[in-house]
C-alpha cells in the first residue's frame, strides 16, 4: 500500500498548503505557481482541499503558540509516507520573530522537513525546483 | 433550530488561517462568531528590539500583499518624530510604488473572488496581467514582492530613467486589459447574479463600525487618507475618488476595479512630473518624542504610531492595520445570506489577518499583572510548548 501511495506521490504530488503565521507573501507565491505563466498543473501538482487527500504538506510561515498544535494536527491526518516542504526562510529558522514571545521555533524541531525552501519570499521558480527536488529524493 | 458551521482555522477558502463560526438556521446564516489570533507573531515587541532603520524591514513582513504599506506609514511616522521631510524626488517614487502596489492588491482580490465563486477563469486571466507587475518590481526593486522601497528620511533606490518606458509600456497594457476586465466584470450575467444584492453593509452600520478603504466606499462612505489628508506626492496629482452606494460586494468590487485606473492615473502623472535631485535626506538622530504616520493602503488607513526617547531603538511602536476595522463588519453583512454567499461575504472586505493579528487577547481575573509579568508568563508558556511538541 505504501509503495502504492509512493507511486501516486512521485507522479503527481497533491499539495495541501498549511499556512501557520505567515505573511502572506509565500501563500500568494505558492498560488501564484498555479496561473498560466507558471502553470503546474501540467506536471499533475494539485492543490487540494484537505489534509487526508495530501501527499506532500507545503508549510510557510513562523510556527506560534496557536498554530503548532494544529500545524501537527494537519501533518498526523496526511497519510504517510508524505513530504514537508518548508516554503520560506521563516520556516527554515525563525527569520527576524527570533526575539517573539509568541514564537515557538522552526519547523524541523517538530516535525521531518524534507526540502528547505529559503527566501522572503522564495521565486516562484524556486519552489519548483524545490518540489522537483523533493520528488527526486524519493 | 440553530446549529452551527465551524471553518478553519485550515480550510481551503483562504489562504490565511482564521476561525469561524457559522451560526445557520437551515440554510440561512443568522450569528457570526470570529475567532482570530492564529497569526499573532508579536510585532510591536520584536519592534522594540530593533534599531530604527532595521524595524522598517520588520513591519515590511507584516504583511505580504500590503508590503509597502505598512512601511510607508512607519516612515512618515519617524519622519514625523524627527521633523524631517524627505526630499520631493523621494516622495514620486514612494507615491509611484504606493500607486502600483495597489493595482497589484486589488487585482489579487478579484482574482481571488472569482475563485471564491467558483470562477476560476478570471482568476487566471486576472493574475496573469498581474504578473508583468511583478517583473516591474523586480526591475526597480531587486525583489517581487517585499520591495524595501522605504527608507527614514526618504527611498532606498532610485527609479532609473531607462526603466520610465518600460513602465509606461506596462501602464498602457495595463489600462488596455483594465477597461476590459471592469466591463467583462460588470456585464457578466454569472457573476451578477452571484454578487449583486448580496452581502450588503449599510452606510449607517458602515460608520458604526468605523470600517476603512474600499469597504467603506463601497458603502457610500468617502474615507480616503489620501484625499482628506494628503501626503507626498498626493495633493499634486490629480484623480477622483470611487464611492458606490449599494453596500454590497458588487459595489465593492466596483470600487476595486476603477480605482486600479485612477491608480494608473496618478502613475502617469508621477512619472511625468518626477523631479531630479537626491532620493533621501540624512537623519542622524530620532529626538526624543512621537509621531504618527498614516498611508491609504489598499484595503484602507494603516496607522503607525512611534515614540522614541533619543535612543536608536523605538520605545514604543503601536501599528493600527485596516482589517482590524473590518473584518467585524462581517457580523453584519453576513447575516440573512446563505451558507454558499457566506465564502464570498467574508472575503469581501479583502480580509488580511497577518495585519490585523499583532495582538491577543488576555482575560485575567482578579490578579492585576505588570507588562514585564506578563511578559514573563508568556514566555514560560512558549517553553512550556516547546517541550511538549519537539521531536
Amino acid at each position: 500500500m505504501a509503495n502504492a501511495k509512493l507511486w501516486g506521490l512521485k507522479k503527481s504530488p497533491w499539495v495541501f498548503h498549511v499556512a501557520a503565521a505567515s505573511c502572506n507573501n509565500c501563500d500568494i507565491e505558492i498560488l501564484d505557481i498555479l496561473t498560466p505563466r507558471w502553470d503546474v498543473e501540467r506536471f499533475g501538482i494539485v492543490l487540494v482541499g484537505s489534509p487526508r487527500h495530501a501527499d506532500a504538506l507545503l508549510v510557510t510561515g513562523v510556527l506560534n503558540r496557536k498554530s503548532l498544535p494544529r500545524v501537527l494536527r494537519v501533518y498526523e491526518q496526511t497519510p504517510k509516507p508524505c513530504l514537508v516542504i518548508c516554503v520560506g526562510t521563516c520556516t527554515c529558522d525563525t527569520h527576524m520573530f527570533a526575539p517573539s514571545y509568541n514564537v515557538v521555533g522552526p519547523y524541523d524541531k517538530y516535525l521531518p522537513v524534507d526540502v528547505y525552501i529559503p527566501g522572503c519570499p522564495p521565486k516562484p521558480e524556486a519552489i519548483i525546483s524545490g518540489v522537483v527536488k523533493a520528488l527526486k529524493r524519493l | 433550530m440553530k446549529r452551527i458551521v465551524p471553518i478553519g482555522p485550515y480550510h481551503p477558502l483562504q489562504e490565511e488561517p482564521e476561525f469561524f463560526k457559522l451560526i445557520v438556521e437551515g440554510e440561512k446564516v443568522v450569528d457570526l462568531e470570529i475567532n482570530i489570533g492564529y497569526n499573532h507573531r508579536g510585532h510591536e515587541f520584536v519592534a522594540q528590539k530593533m534599531t530604527w532603520d532595521q524595524v522598517t524591514f520588520l513591519v515590511e513582513r507584516i504583511c505580504g500583499i500590503c508590503s509597502d504599506s505598512h512601511p510607508y506609514a512607519y516612515v512618515l511616522a519617524v519622519e514625523d518624530a524627527a521633523h524631517v521631510t524627505a526630499p520631493p524626488r523621494a516622495q514620486y517614487i514612494r507615491t509611484i510604488i504606493g500607486e502600483l502596489e495597489r493595482i497589484h492588491s486589488h487585482y489579487l482580490w478579484v482574482g481571488l473572488a472569482g475563485h471564491f465563486i467558483g470562477y476560476n477563469t478570471v482568476w487566471m486571466w486576472v493574475w496573469r496581467y498581474r504578473e508583468p507587475l511583478l517583473d516591474i518590481f523586480e526591475l526597480i526593486m531587486g525583489n517581487r514582492n517585499h520591495y524595501a522601497i522605504n527608507k527614514v528620511g526618504g527611498a532606498r533606490r532610485d527609479i532609473l530613467p531607462e526603466h520610465y518606458s518600460k513602465i509606461e509600456k506596462y501602464l498602457d497594457l495595463l489600462e488596455e486589459k483594465n477597461t476590459m476586465f471592469t466591463k467583462a466584470v460588470l456585464d457578466d450575467p454569472v457573476i451578477r447574479a452571484r454578487l449583486e444584492g448580496v452581502g450588503i453593509l449599510s452606510k449607517e452600520d458602515a460608520v458604526a463600525y468605523g470600517v476603512l478603504g474600499p469597504t467603506a466606499r463601497g458603502s457610500g462612505y468617502a474615507t480616503d487618507v489620501r484625499k482628506d489628508d494628503p501626503y507626498d506626492a498626493y495633493d499634486k496629482v490629480d484623480w477622483n475618488e470611487i464611492v458606490f452606494d449599494e453596500g454590497d460586494v458588487l459595489a465593492k468590487a466596483k470600487v476595486r476595479l476603477l480605482e486600479c485606473s485612477e491608480s494608473i492615473k496618478i502613475v502617469r502623472q508621477c512619472l511625468r512630473n518626477m523631479p531630479d535631485g537626491p532620493i533621501e535626506t540624512r537623519v542622524d538622530e530620532i529626538p526624543p518624542g512621537e509621531g504618527i504616520g498614516r498611508h491609504e493602503a489598499p484595503r484602507g488607513e494603516v496607522f503607525h504610531y512611534v515614540r522614541s526617547d533619543g535612543s536608536n531603538m523605538p520605545v514604543r511602536h503601536k501599528i493600527r492595520a485596516p482589517s482590524f476595522m473590518n473584518i467585524p463588519s462581517n457580523v453584519v453583512a453576513v447575516r440573512g445570506y446563505s451558507i454558499a454567499d457566506a465564502a464570498l461575504v467574508l472575503a469581501a472586505v479583502d480580509p488580511c489577518y497577518c495585519c490585523t493579528e499583532r495582538t491577543v487577547v488576555l482575560r485575567n481575573g482578579k490578579r492585576e499583572l505588570t507588562g514585564k509579568d506578563m511578559l514573563r508568563l508568556s514566555w514560560r508558556k512558549t517553553e512550556r510548548l516547546r517541550r511538549r511538541y519537539r521531536r
